[in-house]
């Protein structure tokens, strides 16, 4: 009775109660290929060429021999260093953070912003300044930051005056809790962008029909819009993570000599620098560094599947 | 593959360094030369053939030569304009891995640098890779033996000694020697540039360190465990330490060559910032960049004649000019060819009477040491 070929959409258009209705089998090239991939060859020719191929050649680089020819275990085992190790836990952590804190925050001001009840300018406004500002990482931001609350930035001044020296109280701009905060400037615009759509829909009828059944603030969120929410939540901060994960210039420029012990700035001391020839040991790192993304785009990618069940 | 026999004696380096500056201080005695332009001109030793052959090939490729570096901006204009050469200076920043990476990947293009300025680890590897050829210019035996590949496969441009440069308005004391860095006035002020184990200026900074601390050019720990007492105090600052972030007042007190901080003076100077240089008292170490021909050069012949610029008595002089101690430097001071206006720009030849230098096998085995400890103490 079905006349359904494998890979075609059904045709609405001929809609015949008890049959379902005749598809054109799809246009088959060389008996083997379908034209319906060729559109999308230029995107898979990009993807190649600047990515499959530069990963394969880190790849190789990391199991070839520093002189000669020949491959070895040899970098990959130095990953397991004391100091690689450390670089790769602050890495992830500082990642963790910042991927928490601008994705907690900035849900709280994407929702605020977004939601049926505020103002219309707030929403535009808001989107406009955190497409700026989520690229706005990098050395100005750095120095940005160091202008601010450095040593001898305008904020640090205008508090000593007041009599409050932050710095002699603990906090410097160089450690690990100011990249944290200078992170999150780029992470909690990033957050917003990213997760305003999904607040658009968690549409209002939702909310009242769980408010006509009786449910508070409190049980609306918990029972409806988290869990609607939560795996584009997810995958957003998971998103975030590899946005940390990888920033190179915004550390180099705050911490490039020392004090925060990154991945990024090691494999590019010892990729282009004066001293350590070593390119093969920037490879390893760079590859410990595609392990652990991989696993992070794994996540998301899941996780992204299983959000868009709910917008459906 | 490091050839043991061409190992940099102390004894020699240290000699050297002593006769350089015995003949700076010297300098006193002998009546200066008129600054004009024909006391700058060059010895007159470039064979017209050479210039004909590099004017027929129309240009050099050069690279990673920062213009407020040694004064290179200067000389690559004079050049210019002198032998009327078009001059490309990609990536001006680069370092000396860079150099030697794109030597590799831009073989046989014409986009290829045709001569580079890199560290002593970088000439080292590069020779090994067959990255360079074999030149030597008319003044070689100039060149003390100490700083020159005998092939001819590298040679020693210039070198500096490690300084510290302090903002007169956020320092109020200059420090003199590693102990005034600790100084708890010192919160958050004090940066090098860049990781020692990437960063010649860095590695200079650890080492001078460790020299003045109770190491030694074989023992770097002393020179860790300075910077991690400094960290401990406060008074580092991780962030890298150029000409931007000192005159921002963001890196007030900077630990790089001698050459760098005295360029750096200079510009703030022009922006009316005071800025004070100063050679430590203990722990003076010093270190030599390298010129190489690549082996693959586009314009082999207008690399010569570079070469041969940069060798010849006006080129040492504008590399003494932006502050460094250029390769012939005995050389000059012996023929008299100073002029005592630029002596006196220089910081006074006692302070540079201790200079030492480390081989490339000391450098690497600190290089070593450095990499596994320099991450896990600070960071």
């Amino acid at each position: 009775m079905a006349n359904v070929a494998p890979t075609a959409r059904p045709d609405r258009s001929a809609i015949v109660p008890g049959r379902l209705p005749a598809v054109p089998a799809p246009r088959r090239l060389l008996g083997k290929l379908s034209l319906t991939w060729l559109p999308v060859a230029p995107f898979f020719l990009y993807v190649t060429i600047f990515m499959l191929l530069p990963s394969l050649s880190i790849v190789q680089g990391a199991f070839s021999k520093s002189t000669g020819s020949g491959y070895t275990l040899d970098h990959v085992r130095t990953l397991f260093d004391p100091q690689y190790r450390d670089a790769f836990w602050t890495s992830i952590k500082l990642s963790v953070a910042t991927a928490l804190t601008g994705g907690i925050f900035g849900l709280f001001v994407a929702y605020a912003a977004v939601k049926e009840g505020a103002p219309r300018w707030i929403r535009s406004a808001l989107i406009t300044f955190s497409g700026v500002a989520a690229n706005f990482a990098g050395v100005p931001l750095a120095f940005a930051f160091i202008a601010t609350i450095g040593t001898t930035g305008v904020i640090t001044s205008f508090l000593s005056s007041y009599g409050i020296d932050i710095y002699s109280n603990g906090f410097t701009l160089y450690s690990f809790t100011g990249l944290t905060i200078v992170y999150t400037y780029f992470q909690l615009p990033l957050m917003i962008l990213i997760i305003s759509p999904s607040i658009d829909g968690l549409r209002s009828q939702w909310r009242e029909a769980a408010e006509n059944l009786g449910a508070n603030t409190f049980q609306y969120w918990r029972m409806v819009g988290l869990p609607i929410l939560w795996p584009s939540l997810l995958s957003a901060m998971v998103l975030l993570f590899g946005s940390a994960f990888s920033a190179y210039a915004t550390a180099y420029a705050l911490i490039g000599s020392g004090s925060v012990n990154l991945v990024p700035i090691i494999i590019g001391a010892v990729m282009s620098g004066n001293i350590t020839i070593d390119p093969n040991l920037g490879d390893a790192l760079a590859l410990g560094m595609i392990v652990i993304i991989g696993f992070t785009v794994a996540i998301y990618a899941l996780l992204q599947r299983r959000a868009s069940r709910w917008l459906r | 593959m490091r050839d043991r026999n061409r190992q940099i004696s102390r004894r020699q380096l240290l000699q050297m360094g002593a006769a350089g500056g015995l003949g700076l201080a010297g300098l006193g005695a002998f009546p200066g030369l008129l600054e004009t332009p024909e006391a700058l001109a060059d010895s007159g030793r470039i064979s017209k053939s050479l210039i004909d052959a590099a004017q027929k090939e129309g240009a050099i490729n050069l690279i990673a030569l920062p213009p407020d570096w040694a004064d290179y901006g200067e000389i690559i204009r004079i050049f210019q304009t002198k032998y009327r050469l078009g001059i490309s200076n990609a990536n001006p920043d680069g370092t000396s891995a860079e150099e030697n990476q794109a030597i590799q990947t831009l073989k046989g293009q014409d986009r290829e640098p045709d001569a580079v300025d890199v560290s002593g680890s970088a000439a080292q590897a590069g020779k090994a890779a067959g990255l360079y050829q074999p030149y030597k210019v008319s003044t070689w035996n100039t060149i003390p033996a100490a700083l020159k590949d005998s092939q001819g496969y590298y040679y020693g441009d210039y070198w500096g000694a490690m300084s510290f440069l302090s903002l007169n308005h956020v320092v109020k004391q200059a420090p003199k020697d590693w102990s005034d860095l600790l100084s708890p006035k010192l919160r958050g002020m004090v940066a090098i540039d860049g990781k020692p184990y990437s960063a010649g200026d860095g590695f200079g900074a650890v080492m001078a360190a460790s020299l003045a601390n109770g190491g030694s050019l074989d023992n770097i720990e002393p020179g860790i465990n300075f910077f991690v007492k400094l960290k401990k105090a406060g008074n580092f600052n991780p962030a890298d330490a150029y000409t931007a972030t000192i005159l921002k007042g963001a890196t007030p007190i900077a630990i790089k060559w001698d050459y760098l901080n005295l360029a750096v003076r200079d510009q703030g100077a022009a922006q009316g910032q005071k800025i004070t240089v100063n050679i430590p008292k203990h722990g003076v170490y010093g270190g030599p960049y390298y010129q190489a021909i690549s082996a693959y050069a586009p314009h082999p012949n207008a690399a010569k004649l570079w070469m041969e610029f940069l060798y010849s008595d006006q080129g040492q002089l504008l590399w003494l000019k932006g502050y460094t101690h250029p390769a012939r430097y005995l050389d000059l001071a012996k023929r008299k060819k100073i002029p005592a206006k630029l002596a006196k720009k220089l910081p006074p030849a006692s302070a540079y009477k201790n200079v030492k230098f480390a081989t490339l096998a000391q450098i690497a085995k600190a290089n070593a040491i450095l990499q596994e400890q320099w991450d896990a103490k600070m960071g």
